[in-house]
C-alpha cells in the first residue's frame, strides 16, 4: 500500500468536494456513535472497566516479554507453532513460507489491518498466491484496488451503486451477470462466491483481536462469521498479530470484550467471537490440522518507554474516528495509510516517518472526543501534541510557522511591547472594519477570511481602558 | 442574608483575545465577580497563557511564557478566565509543561489549583446567583470544547441562564462538535475548519434563536465570523456579557446598530 | 541473534531492565494462575429464572428466534415446525453428540437427519450449546469431535438446542465451566461466543443478515431444571 500521507491537504479537498464522501462519513455519527452512546448508558460500569483495561495493558506492557514466551510456550503445548518477526518483509516471508508448505493456491482472508500494514495481499499475489478477503468490505475495497478508510467499516466510502457496478463487472466471470441494486441481493451474491473460496482454500489468514497468554488463544471477533470460515475451513490457519495484543487470561478477555464492541459499533457483543487454541484436536472432525501464529513486532516495541506508550493499548475499535470532527469531514483516506482519524494522526507518524505523516497530528483542533471516547484511555491530543513538538524541534515545522510562534513570542514575553503592538493592532484593525464591525478581507490572514469574517476589535484593548480607568479613580 | 462575608480577591486573566477584541467581556465577568462580592485585581504583567506556542510544538516559548504567567499570578486567592481554554491551558496544561522541572512543577500545580474558568467558578465555588436581570429572548448556547472536556462546564452555565428574565433557552443538535475554530488550525486547516463551522452555523441557525453564546471568544469568533459571511441574523455575546446583562451593544462582528 | 532475541531485547532494553528476576516472574505467573475476575457488571447477579428470561429478551432483540419447551420431548415437533415454516426440506445436519440423541427422533420419522461437520450443501444444522450467557444473549459452543464447529457456520440456518441448566449469568461463569470441563489453561480448539445470526452493515452502513455466517438462528430452550 503507498503511504500518501504528506498529501493529507489534497486529499482533504478533494473529500470536502466529494458529496458522496461527506454523506458516507457523516453516517460514523448518526450510526455507530449514537449507538455506542446508548450502549455505555446501559452498562452503568462502563467506566470502571475503561480503568481496569488500562491497569491490565499496562500491567501488560510492563511485562511484555515475560507474556510473549509465555503465550508462546502455550501454543507449542497446543501443537500450534510461533513465529517471531521483526519487520513487516520478515512477516510475509513467514507467512510465505506456511503457504508454499500448504502448496497454497488461495488463501481465504479474514479483517485484519496487521495484514493491511504488512502489504500482505499484493505480496502473495506478486508470488502466485491468490489472496481473497472474506469480510464484505474488504472484498469490496479489494475488487476496487482500494485500501481502508475505517478500520471497522472499510469500504465506507463507497456508495451502494459503486458496488453494484464492482460487482457487476467482476462477478460477470463467475455468469452473475444480472446488476444488483438491493443491498440484500448484494450480499447474497457476495456470499454465494465466497462460499466456494471457503472451502477452496488452502490456507486461512486471520488477525487477532486477542491473544490469550493464559490458554495460547487467539482471539477474532466478526459480525459476518466470515473469520471462522476463513479459519476452520482450510487445513492451515495462520494468525497475524502485533505483539502488543496480548491479555494475561480468559477474565481479562472478557474484561477487554465488555468495551470492544460496544465502543466499535455500538453493539453488546460482535456476532462471533471466537478463541482459536492450536490445531485441531485427535479426534476432532473438523478444523485446521495447522495453526500458525505470527508475532509482529514493526515498530511496536520502539514506543516501550517513550511518551508515546500508551499507544500500545489500543484495541483499534475505531470509536475515535467515529467521534473526530476532522475524521468525518475528510474521510479516511486523507491520511494516507492504514490507519485514520485520531489513531492515525497518533501513530502513523511513528510508523511511516514523521516528515511524511506530519500533517496528521496537526489537523486537529484537540476537541479532546476521541480521548473521552478510547475505551482504553489513550491520550490521543497529548500523544499528537508530543509530535508537533517533536516537528519544531526537528524542523519538519515549515520556518514561516516556526518564525511565527517564534515572533509571537518575543512580544508575549515582553509586557510593554505586548501593549504597544496590540493597541496598534485593535485599533488598525477597527478602523479597516470601519461602521461595518467586520472585516471581510485581510493580507495575510486568508486563512480567516476566506472561510469567514473577522468581527473587528471593539477599540481600545481591555488594558488600555483598564489602566485609563484606574488612573482616573486613584 | 445580612452577612458581610470576607471579599475574595480574584485576579483577573483576561486572556488576549478579549483584551484585544472585546474588552467588554472582562468588564462583564468584573460586574459579575464584584456583583458577587469578589475584589478584582488585574495583574498588569499578563499578556497570553501560551496556548498558540503550545500547540505549535514550541515548548521553550510556552515555557517562558508560562513562567511569567506563573510570576504575575503569585499569590492571589483565586485566578478567573472568562475561557474555558486559557483557565484549561493553566490549569490542566501547565503541570504537564513542567513536569520535568520539580521546582517549576510545584509552582505551577500551585497555580493550577487556584485557577477557574468564570461561569464554574461563579456557580461552583460562589454559589452565586447573578443580579436579575430580564431579556426577552431566545439564546443558543455552543458548548465549547476546553470547557466542556478539559473544565467540566456543562449544565452551570444553562442554570446561570435560566435565571434570566423571559430568556429561552433553545439547545442546538449536536452542540457539542468542535466548531472547528482550534487555535491556529482555523488558519492552517481553513478548508477544513470551515467544513467544520459550517455545520456548527446550520445547527445554530435551524433553533432561530435571536443570541448565540459561550464561554470562549475563539469559539465565538469563529462561528460569528462564519454565520456573517453567510449571512445569518443572530446576535452573538460572551455568557458573561448575558449573564451581566450587558447586552445592549453590538455583538461580534455588528457595526453600529 | 534470532528475531525472537531482538524483539525481546529491544523490550527489555526499552523498559530498562533484563529479564524478569524469579521473584517478578512468580508474580506474573500467580497473577496468569490465579485468573482473578475483574469488575463483572451487575446485571448478571439475578436469579437464574430471570437470567433465562434476560437471555431470550436479547437472543431476540438480536434477530435470533427463541421458544421454550417444557423438555428433551418437544424438540423434534419444534424442529419439523421450524422447518415447514420456513419451507425448507426436512434435512438436518446434526452434531454427532450423544447429548443429542437424549432426543426422541422417532417420533418425526420424517426427518432426514445426518450426523458430522457441515458440508457446503446442508441447509440445516442443529447443535447443543456449552452454554449461554444472559449478559449479552450470547451462546457458547465448544468444539469436540462431537460438535464440529463448521455446524455453527456453514448451514443458512442454526438450530441450537440449549438446556436451562446451561444458561449462565456473565462470561466469567462461563470460563470457570470450560476449566472444569477441560481442565485448567485448556481449551477446545474452538470457543465460539454467537449472538444472533450473520449480519453486515459494509454497504451503506445498511443492517443485512445472513452475512457469511447462518442467516437465521433458532434456539430451541428445554427446561431441564427441577422446578422448586
Amino acid at each position: 500500500m503507498q503511504v500518501t500521507s504528506r498529501h493529507f491537504k489534497d486529499g482533504a479537498h478533494e473529500a470536502l468536494q466529494d458529496k458522496d464522501i461527506q454523506t458516507a462519513f457523516s453516517k460514523v455519527k448518526t450510526g455507530f456513535s449514537v449507538a455506542r452512546a446508548a450502549r455505555v448508558e446501559e452498562l452503568p460500569e462502563f467506566d470502571d472497566l475503561r480503568d481496569t483495561a488500562v491497569d491490565i495493558k499496562n500491567h501488560v506492557i510492563e511485562n511484555l516479554d515475560y507474556y510473549l514466551e509465555y503465550f508462546e510456550d502455550q501454543v507449542l503445548l497446543q501443537g500450534g507453532k510461533v513465529h517471531w518477526c521483526n519487520t513487516y518483509a520478515e512477516a510475509r516471508d513467514a507467512v510465505l513460507e506456511i503457504c508454499r508448505e500448504a502448496d497454497a493456491k488461495t488463501v481465504t482472508k479474514g479483517k485484519s489491518m496487521i495484514t493491511e500494514e504488512m502489504a500482505l495481499n499484493d505480496f502473495l499475489s506478486e508470488q502466485g498466491i491468490e489472496p481473497i478477503e472474506t469480510d464484505l468490505g474488504e472484498y469490496i475495497i479489494q475488487l476496487a484496488h482500494e485500501y481502508p478508510s475505517h478500520i471497522i467499516a472499510p469500504a465506507l466510502h463507497k456508495t451502494k451503486d459503486q458496488v453494484t457496478e464492482l460487482f457487476h463487472v467482476k462477478h460477470q466471470k463467475y455468469g452473475l451477470t444480472e446488476r444488483q441494486t438491493d443491498p440484500q441481493a448484494l450480499v447474497n451474491e457476495a456470499r454465494n462466491v465466497l462460499r466456494e473460496k471457503y472451502v477452496a482454500a488452502d490456507v486461512g489468514i486471520t488477525g487477532a483481536n486477542f491473544l490469550i497468554a493464559e490458554t495460547g488463544s487467539t482471539v477474532i471477533v466478526t459480525n459476518e462469521g466470515n473469520g471462522d470460515l476463513t479459519q476452520s475451513l482450510p487445513d492451515t490457519h495462520i494468525a497475524v498479530a502485533s505483539i502488543e495484543k496480548i491479555v494475561p487470561t480468559l477474565e481479562d478477555a472478557s474484561t477487554m470484550m465488555r468495551l470492544l464492541a460496544r465502543s466499535a459499533t455500538g453493539q453488546e457483543m460482535s456476532v462471533y467471537t471466537t478463541f482459536s487454541t492450536g490445531p485441531r484436536r485427535k479426534d476432532d472432525i473438523d478444523g485446521p490440522a495447522k495453526f500458525h501464529v505470527i508475532l509482529l513486532d514493526s515498530g511496536r516495541s520502539e514506543l516501550i518507554g517513550t511518551d508515546k506508550q500508551d499507544l500500545l493499548r489500543c484495541l483499534k475499535c475505531g470509536a475515535c474516528m467515529n467521534h473526530c470532527p476532522v475524521y468525518q469531514a475528510v474521510g479516511g483516506h486523507s491520511y494516507g495509510w492504514v490507519y485514520p482519524g485520531p489513531i492515525g494522526a497518533a501513530l502513523n507518524p511513528q510508523m511511516v516517518g514523521l516528515e511524511e505523516a506530519r500533517h496528521l497530528p496537526n489537523a486537529s483542533t484537540f476537541c479532546g472526543r476521541c480521548e473521552e471516547v478510547c475505551p482504553v484511555r489513550i491520550p490521543l491530543p497529548k500523544i499528537m501534541r508530543h509530535w508537533r513538538e517533536k516537528s519544531f524541534e526537528t524542523q519538519v515545522t515549515p520556518k514561516p510557522e516556526r518564525w511565527g510562534i517564534g515572533l509571537w513570542a518575543f512580544f508575549a514575553k515582553r509586557p510593554a511591547l505586548y501593549r504597544m503592538i496590540t493597541r496598534c493592532g485593535a485599533m488598525a484593525l477597527r478602523i479597516a472594519a470601519g461602521k461595518k464591525g467586520r472585516i471581510n478581507s485581510l493580507p495575510m490572514m486568508g486563512g480567516w477570511t476566506s472561510v469567514r469574517d473577522l468581527p473587528a476589535p471593539q477599540g481600545k484593548t481591555f488594558m488600555d481602558q483598564w489602566k485609563q480607568q484606574k488612573r482616573g479613580n486613584s | 442574608m445580612s452577612e458581610t462575608p470576607e471579599p475574595k480577591t480574584v485576579a483577573l486573566f483576561v486572556t488576549c483575545l478579549v483584551d484585544i477584541n472585546r474588552p467588554s467581556v472582562a468588564f462583564a465577568a468584573i460586574k459579575l465577580l464584584e456583583q458577587a462580592g469578589c475584589t478584582i485585581v488585574v495583574p498588569d504583567t499578563q499578556t497570553c497563557c501560551g496556548q498558540p506556542a503550545y500547540n505549535s510544538g514550541d515548548k521553550k516559548s510556552t515555557k517562558a511564557i508560562a513562567s511569567a504567567v506563573i510570576e504575575a499570578f503569585k499569590g492571589f486567592e483565586y485566578v478567573v478566565a472568562p475561557s474555558g481554554s486559557c483557565a484549561g491551558m493553566i490549569s490542566k496544561h501547565y503541570p504537564e509543561l513542567f513536569a520535568d522541572d520539580p521546582t517549576m512543577l510545584v509552582a505551577a500545580e500551585e497555580l493550577a489549583s487556584r485557577t477557574h474558568e468564570l461561569v464554574s467558578f461563579l456557580s461552583d465555588v460562589l454559589n452565586f446567583q447573578p443580579a436579575a436581570t430580564a431579556l426577552d429572548a431566545s439564546l443558543t448556547y455552543h458548548d465549547s470544547c476546553s470547557s466542556l472536556r478539559e473544565m467540566k462546564v456543562k449544565d452551570q452555565p444553562r442554570a446561570l441562564l435560566a435565571s434570566v428574565d423571559g430568556l429561552e433557552i433553545r439547545e442546538a443538535e449536536d452542540r457539542e462538535a468542535c466548531c472547528g475554530f482550534g487555535g491556529t488550525f482555523c488558519i492552517k486547516y481553513s478548508e477544513i475548519s470551515g467544513s467544520m463551522v459550517d455545520k456548527k452555523v446550520d445547527n445554530i441557525a435551524a433553533t432561530k434563536a435571536d443570541i448565540l453564546a459561550a464561554g470562549d471568544l475563539g469559539c465565538l469568533m469563529n462561528i460569528a465570523g462564519r454565520l456573517q459571511r453567510r449571512n445569518e441574523d443572530i446576535k452573538v455575546l460572551h455568557v458573561a456579557e448575558v449573564l451581566a446583562g450587558m447586552t445592549d451593544g453590538p455583538g461580534l462582528g455588528e457595526g453600529k446598530r | 541473534m534470532s528475531a525472537r532475541d531482538k524483539i525481546l531485547g529491544r523490550i527489555r532494553h526499552n523498559l530498562g531492565r533484563g529479564p524478569l528476576d524469579e521473584e517478578a516472574a512468580t508474580l506474573v505467573r500467580d497473577r496468569i494462575a490465579g485468573h482473578k475476575r475483574n469488575l463483572v457488571p451487575a446485571r448478571t447477579s439475578i436469579s437464574h429464572g430471570r437470567q433465562v428470561n434476560l437471555l431470550q429478551d436479547k437472543l431476540e432483540a438480536l434477530a435470533a428466534t427463541v421458544v421454550r419447551v417444557p423438555s428433551l420431548k418437544e424438540v423434534p415437533g419444534e424442529v419439523r415446525d421450524y422447518l415447514s415454516n420456513h419451507n425448507l426440506p426436512s434435512q438436518i445436519k446434526m452434531s454427532p453428540s450423544p447429548s443429542m440423541d437424549d432426543i426422541p427422533w422417532g417420533d418425526v420419522p420424517m426427518l432426514e437427519i445426518a450426523r458430522g461437520a457441515a458440508v457446503i450443501t446442508d441447509e440445516v444444522s442443529i447443535t447443543p450449546a456449552f452454554a449461554a450467557i444472559a449478559e449479552t444473549g450470547t451462546l457458547c459452543m465448544a468444539s469436540g469431535l462431537d460438535t464440529p464447529s463448521t455446524l455453527n457456520f456453514l448451514p443458512e440456518n442454526h438450530i441450537v438446542v440449549l438446556k436451562t441448566s446451561d444458561i449462565q449469568g456473565s462470561f466469567e461463569d462461563v470460563w470457570d465451566r470450560l476449566r472444569q470441563k477441560f481442565g485448567e489453561a485448556e481449551m477446545p480448539r474452538t470457543v465460539n461466543f454467537i449472538s444472533g445470526p450473520s449480519r453486515t452493515a459494509d454497504i451503506e452502513q445498511q443492517l443485512i443478515m445472513g452475512a457469511h455466517g447462518p442467516r437465521r438462528l433458532h434456539i430451541v430452550i428445554v427446561e431441564d431444571e427441577q422446578k422448586a
